[in-house]
């Protein structure tokens, strides 16, 4: 049986993401196979699976770092039209920093690490227009509050901070126009367990207060149960498993997703 | 009385690949159950009653049949239905209560007890005074109300737990051991609250170690026991 074949009958909302038949390779490596994946407004949908699954390159993929072999990727916004995959650089680029927000496993990715952690956030700010320094700095402490970043600290920059902070600047930076879609990729990997339970709560009370739509990637169990509605199991490059959290957590259909499932547990 | 749910020919299974094999926890179950009814799983351990509880709320996959669940908006299968729309129902129709409680790093008691009110819209304050409410009926002390419930005891966070699952009426109120390891009074709150809302129509499957505690709830019951026959309803069965 095969739930998730039903359409929804009662949820009438359009999903928010949708994406369809997405493949990549890399030379003769088959990264992605025909990956699909469709996020309602508000919902986090958790991609849990072994190294080289294909998670976090189909998290690029949505981020539209990497343009697939084929597939569609769609946003349901009003000023978003077609198959963003082939929207050009500049329109990439505008989408990325404006509607989709994003926070790397590795904050060297996501953060200027000589900037004050307020001018990387204000940085966003920027891109999207804003040219008003007391605007630009209130909103940037704004998102860092949000982050439960302290603001004492915000003229710091990331090179001077733990990786928990330096995370959490990521994520104000990722919120601070009020996304419409969060990327999460591994976001807890390499903090100690207390700061994972801070940047865990945040994310969880993100995504109560503000109901943004989350996509996170993660091979820590815990953390995907903690936030995910929905989690989808990828294996070399194929989605082998998705449901309800809880379902693919307690009652794994798929063999690779039961050993999954019971090794982490 | 209105139907809530019909039940036909449920099956389920588990295979286990590393094995090879697999197992079945019951089959062909057929009920019906409706607003406002107290329906008992009785059966010995591994009779497959948490399975069935789990099975109905769909947090395991159905092998056969049918769970039609009596929505207000119209009838839905739960054992084929989309997860966005088993998620809202969870929200809003159905709940599940068990005897543990997933507790959160960093979260106190009283906001995870107000979480599923702020999730259907109530106002952060209301919510929260709401929460505090039931954890002083289930006997939580005022003192821990702000506390993290990781660092409770089991019995404890089992109040917290109950005050949270029982804080929003639901239509379908799925019951698995929520009397273990409470207290005397604890005991009594939950029955309360149970009486008030099977009173109010909601309709509740439960099982229960002992289920003296609820007897006065009851108002039939299935044995799950294998070697009981054919899964049929029994009615007006005295506990």
């Amino acid at each position: 049986m095969t739930p998730t074949l039903d359409a929804p009958r009662f949820v009438t909302t359009r999903p928010l993401l949708r994406a369809q038949g997405v493949t990549k390779s890399y030379g003769g490596v088959q990264a992605l196979r025909d990956v699909s994946a469709t996020v309602y407004p508000g919902e986090v949908l958790g991609i849990v699976g072994e190294s080289g699954s294909g998670k976090s390159t189909f998290l690029r993929c949505l981020n539209l770092e990497e343009t697939p072999d084929s597939g569609s990727y769609t946003l349901d916004l009003p000023d978003v039209q077609g198959n963003l995959f082939e929207l050009d650089r500049y329109a990439r680029r505008m989408l990325c920093a404006t509607r989709i927000g994003i926070v790397y496993q590795n904050p060297h990715l996501g953060l200027l690490m000589s900037h004050s952690s307020s001018g990387n956030v204000a940085e966003r700010l920027l891109v999207a227009g804003e040219r008003r320094f007391a605007v630009l700095r209130d909103k940037a402490g704004a998102a860092l509050d949000a982050s439960e970043f302290p603001l004492d600290r915000m003229d710091a920059p990331p090179s001077e901070l733990s990786g928990g902070m330096q995370q959490r600047v990521q994520l104000a930076k990722a919120i601070a126009l009020e996304p419409a879609l969060l990327l999460l990729d591994e976001p807890t990997t390499g903090l100690d367990v207390s700061v994972q339970a801070l940047v865990l709560d945040t994310l969880k009370r993100l995504q109560r207060d503000r109901r943004i739509t989350m996509v996170i990637v993660s091979h820590d169990l815990g953390v995907i149960r903690t936030l995910a509605d929905r989690v989808m199991v990828m294996r070399r490059g194929e989605v082998v498993e998705a449901g309800l959290a809880d379902q693919v957590f307690q009652d794994p259909q798929h063999a690779y997703a039961q050993q999954l499932v019971h090794a982490k547990l | 009385m209105t139907p809530i749910l019909d039940v036909r020919g449920l099956s389920k299974g588990f295979t286990m690949h590393h094995l090879g094999t697999a197992v079945s926890a019951f089959d062909e179950i057929s009920f019906t159950l409706r607003a406002g009814e107290f329906l008992l799983l009785r059966g010995r351990n591994g009779a497959g009653k948490s399975t069935l509880l789990r099975t109905l709320y769909r947090s395991y996959l159905a092998a056969e049949g049918e769970i039609n669940f009596h929505s207000t908006h119209g009838t839905i299968d739960l054992a084929r239905a989309a997860d966005v729309d088993i998620a809202y129902l969870r929200r809003t129709e159905i709940g599940f209560v068990t005897q543990f409680l997933t507790a959160r790093p960093r979260v106190s008691a009283e906001a995870l007890v107000a979480e599923p009110l702020r999730l259907s819209g109530v106002a952060a304050e209301e919510a929260l005074e709401r929460a505090r409410q039931w954890l002083s009926a289930f006997g939580v002390k005022r003192d821990l109300w702000p506390a993290y419930p990781t660092t409770f005891s089991g019995g404890e966070q089992q109040k917290v737990n109950l005050a949270r699952a029982l804080i929003l009426p639901q239509r379908l109120l799925l019951l698995d051991e929520p009397t273990a390891s409470l207290d005397a009074g604890a005991r009594r709150a939950l029955i309360t609250r149970l009486a008030e809302l099977k009173a109010g129509g909601t309709a509740m499957i439960g099982v229960f170690h002992h289920p003296g505690d609820v007897a006065t709830l009851i108002d039939r019951e299935i044995d799950l026991t294998p070697d009981m026959g054919p899964q049929e309803e029994r009615e007006d069965v005295a506990v």
